[in-house]
């Protein structure tokens, strides 16, 4: 079976994120006053040959915390669905 | 004695490095990335740049290269190793340093003179400097901010793996962090770049300060 895994991968609470920042201080020039709390980050999109969902989570999780986030700075989270 | 400098795709540093090199006493080559055996080498530097295009995170892609293998064997041995600004980033994502290098703050781009201390002589790249040599290196980078959990902070105190502080901190950097060690001493990484301070043409030589002590430090290993 095939599957689409989408794995987002964000800095860790406690890590600066200048480019979220960067972002958020340029909010009022575009009118915007309500947004605080701007965290960028990372997704990618994948299609996973497998068995099952479960092999398949599993394919697309090794490959988050391997390649895909670094864990000493970034946290990933893993979604997959049937094509 | 020969020193190996790692070229990747998106390196850029690599000729400066061998100048360096050469100007502190020992000859150098270019080694390709998918190079699989570094034992003929007596010290091995990962030069500055961009490796693999710095997609995904810097090193992120390079520590898969094929040559990797071969430079964590020769640092498991005891062989000197030192990975300059993207090197460095090579070398924590190899897990051969711990922490990370994260975008500096302010998002700013370094490209400047910097001012460092050596805090530790216990490394490779500082053995036989004093601690509390003021050394003028350039650095030039944007993903130089040192960061790392508390807990390996600590152990970096305890085991003095500090190797270089900036006076001035100009990323953010953890500590004040320029530059570490692996606990042995002989895994070196570090954001500014020696090998563009090794002529008074450049405007100064300290980098060759440590590019001497590296050397000297191989002879002996």
């Amino acid at each position: 079976m095939r599957f689409t895994a989408t794995v987002d991968v964000s800095l860790r609470p406690g890590i600066a994120d200048p480019e979220g920042a960067t972002i958020e201080r340029a909010l009022p020039a575009l009118g915007i006053s309500s947004v605080t709390k701007v965290r960028a980050g990372q997704s990618f999109v994948f299609d996973v040959e497998a068995a099952s969902a479960d092999e398949a989570t599993a394919i697309a999780t090794d490959l988050a915390t391997r390649l895909l986030a670094n864990p000493v700075i970034e946290d990933s989270t893993v979604r997959v669905e049937a094509r | 004695m020969t020193a190996a400098v790692v070229v990747f795709p998106g390196s850029n540093c690599e000729h400066d490095a061998v100048s360096g090199l050469e100007l502190a006493g020992t000859t150098a080559e270019l080694v390709w990335h998918t190079e699989t055996d570094l034992s003929r080498f007596d010290l091995v530097v990962l030069p500055g740049g961009f490796a693999h295009g710095d997609y995904l995170r810097p090193g992120a892609l390079a520590r898969i290269s094929p040559v990797m293998d071969a430079v964590g064997a020769f640092a498991a041995k005891g062989g000197p190793v030192v990975g300059i600004c993207n090197g460095f980033q090579v070398l924590t994502e190899a897990g051969l340093l711990p922490g990370a290098l994260q975008k500096n703050n302010h998002l700013t781009f370094n490209c400047k003179d910097s001012v460092l201390e050596v805090a530790s002589s216990r490394s490779v790249l500082t053995s036989g400097v004093a601690v509390g040599t003021k050394l003028s290196i350039p650095i030039n980078h944007f993903s130089g901010s040192y960061v790392c959990a508390e807990e390996t902070l600590r152990a970096l105190h305890d085991n003095d793996q500090v190797v270089l502080r900036y006076v001035e901190n100009p990323n953010g950097s953890l500590d004040d962090i320029a530059g570490i060690s692996n606990v042995a001493g002989n895994v070196v990484g570090l954001m500014p770049h020696p090998e563009r301070a090794c002529s008074t043409l450049l405007g100064s030589t300290d980098g060759l300060v440590l590019l001497q002590a590296l050397v000297g430090a191989a002879q002996l290993a």
